[in-house]
């Protein structure tokens, strides 16, 4: 119960700094990726916030060895750039350039009633799944494990 | 290059990243876990999982945030200009490309760069640039 408590919380800061900094719209995200256009940089801000922010949390972390609320702090152990690193990134960066959403915003977006939202996040977990099955199957090319970066 | 002063709100973008840092923050030393948003949908999405719960809570989180930032700021809502089509294909791409890859924007552009995973930097690299060559296309050679 704590831990869905903190996690709801989590979500709504999350959310807020979303709303708060514009990147909950799509045509402020497709502003940042159009270089060749009228360029509007609002999404390195973004970015650079959070990291200052982020990083000395992490840095604590990396010393800690239990959360706050019970359980082990679980940082990613993947160090190699690999192939499905690389291709997943491209593809993932395709279909960001594509709808100017990616997965957070496309999520906060419900919460404004949005149908386009809808068609996002409905066809987002379509492709998560599709990934399981086609990663289950030991496809050619799709590694078995993929580690949350 | 032309700056779109119009539309640029470095103050704004400063702040909501520093709420989103501070979300990213709470979670790895609050739960122990990595605020990536695909892997929180992901993860949700095996419900069987005993990780499920918080993600859904997290989730709710998310999709409450506008209720409250709408009576904070002054904020309209958002505007989806392709069409459903094209929306249902970046979904598709996005989905399978953020599991293929491990990370999407929060888990690899925030996260991943604050914890100075090398692995993080070229993921964020490489979609920054496969979405930055994505638009080019859309607008300014089909367009």
């Amino acid at each position: 119960m704590k831990r869905n408590a903190f996690a709801l919380a989590v979500g709504l800061i999350f959310g807020l700094g979303l709303c708060l900094s514009g990147m909950y719209e799509p045509a402020k995200v497709t502003g940042f990726l159009d270089l060749a256009g009228l360029w509007d940089p609002s999404l390195a801000f973004v970015m650079g916030g959070a990291i200052v922010v982020a990083l000395p949390a992490f840095l604590v972390a990396r010393r800690r060895s239990a959360a706050w609320i019970g359980g082990a702090i679980d940082l990613p152990a993947a160090q190699a750039i690999d192939a499905p690193l690389v291709v997943g990134a491209g593809v993932f960066g395709v279909g960001w350039g594509l709808g100017g959403v990616c997965p957070a915003p496309g999520v906060v977006d419900l919460g404004f009633f949005s149908a386009g939202a809808a068609i996002f996040v409905v066809s987002m977990a379509a492709g998560m799944l599709v990934y399981r099955a086609a990663a289950g199957r030991r496809l050619p090319g799709l590694r078995l494990l993929a580690q949350d970066a | 290059m032309h700056i779109d002063w119009a539309h640029f709100t470095p103050l704004s973008a400063l702040a909501g990243g520093a709420l989103i840092g501070l979300a990213a923050a709470l979670l790895i030393l609050g739960l122990g876990r990595v605020m990536g948003a695909a892997g929180v949908v992901a993860g949700a999405l095996e419900v069987h999982d005993a990780d499920a719960p918080w993600r859904w809570s997290l989730i709710v989180g998310l999709v409450l945030s506008p209720l409250v930032a709408r009576a904070l700021w002054s904020i309209a809502p958002p505007a989806f200009d392709a069409s459903w089509l094209t929306l249902a294909a970046s979904g598709l791409l996005v989905g399978f490309g953020a599991r293929l890859g491990s990370g999407c924007t929060s888990g690899h552009g925030v996260c991943g760069l604050a914890r100075l995973s090398p692995r993080s930097f070229a993921a964020t690299g490489i979609f920054m640039a496969t979405a930055f060559a994505t638009v080019f296309v859309v607008r300014h050679v089909v367009g």
